[in-house]
């Protein structure tokens, strides 16, 4: 283990900004994604139930 | 005839159930890998003789880079499917891993200019290893928007397919860039060929970095192939008694 404190840990021997720019990147992109992929679910759903009602209520 | 199997498997009716149930798993494994892979990373992984903690960078920037080249071969290999063989989830699929591939090239050119920025001074070069990976990005961004400006899926799959058969010949050349010519990033860090030039644990940390990138790769992937055929196969009759399940 190379780190005494956390504060040492998070300073990352005076390259935080890049490790923890390059880490935290990843982590928001991965999340957004994540949430982008779930939101095109929910609106596929919806213009699916928009369909079938409209289906329905022209008769086919 | 064992093709009936084969197309029974292919089709997105029997694909979107079975893609349900391993999305979990897969999910599962990439937290199991990260968490591990991250406390090597950071815990237990020695400071670099040369590069002090910025060198931690590696172990996101080296998965990242191998994702978005092993991505691009599968999107390309599930296009070529598609094209060959007339199948709809074939070009489902390679649509699906697209957006995957592109954040991952991304992220490995992100990655490597906060790492450049401190090793090298510069921010980015235009050499043979950093331009072919951003040519890799934009291929994965002309890919869908080629998709997106086509209508008729079909035919979007189609003219995607060439776009992704034609671009794979930048990836050999994105791995061979760092011996073809002489750049500023370093060589491989791992070969197949050699012993690896980097302490056991280094290592061990960015392979299982990289196994966590690649199963979140295919959950994220299966997800959003579930999403494209609720899409496309939204005037089907069993995706039509799917929603009344679901709603």
């Amino acid at each position: 283990m190379s780190w005494n404190s956390a504060t040492e840990f998070f300073a990352m021997g005076g390259y935080a900004f890049y490790v923890w720019g390059s880490f935290g990147i990843a982590a928001i992109l991965m999340a957004g994604e994540m949430l982008l992929v779930r939101a095109r679910r929910r609106a596929a759903f919806l213009e699916l139930g928009r369909e079938i009602v409209a289906r329905r209520a022209g008769g086919r | 005839m064992s093709g009936i199997n084969w197309f029974r498997f292919s089709s997105p009716q029997s694909f979107y159930p079975l893609a349900a149930k391993m999305i979990p798993w897969f999910s599962a494994l990439a937290v199991v890998f990260g968490v591990i892979g991250l406390y090597i990373s950071f815990f237990v992984a020695p400071t670099d003789a040369q590069q002090g903690e910025a060198y931690r960078i590696i172990f996101v920037h080296v998965p990242a880079s191998w994702m978005s080249m092993f991505l691009y071969l599968v999107m390309a290999f599930w296009a070529a499917v598609g094209m060959a063989m007339n199948t709809r989830l074939a070009g489902m699929m390679a649509s699906a891993i697209a957006p995957t591939g592109a954040m991952f090239a991304f992220l490995s050119l992100w990655t490597g200019s906060l790492w450049g920025k401190p090793m090298w001074g510069t921010w980015w070069v235009w050499d043979a290893r950093l331009t072919s990976e951003l040519i890799l990005f934009f291929l994965y961004l002309g890919f869908i928007a080629l998709q997106s400006a086509i209508d008729d899926p079909r035919r979007a799959d189609r003219a995607g397919a060439l776009l992704a058969i034609v671009g794979v010949i930048n990836i050999p050349i994105i791995y061979f860039s760092v011996q073809w010519w002489n750049t500023l990033h370093q060589g491989a860090s791992v070969s197949l060929t050699r012993a690896p030039s980097m302490a056991k644990t280094m290592l061990l940390g960015m392979l299982l970095m990289a196994l966590a990138f690649w199963m979140y790769s295919i959950a994220v992937s299966l997800s959003r192939a579930r999403a494209i055929i609720l899409e496309r196969e939204r005037h089907t009759v069993w995706v039509e008694e799917l929603s009344e399940l679901n709603q």
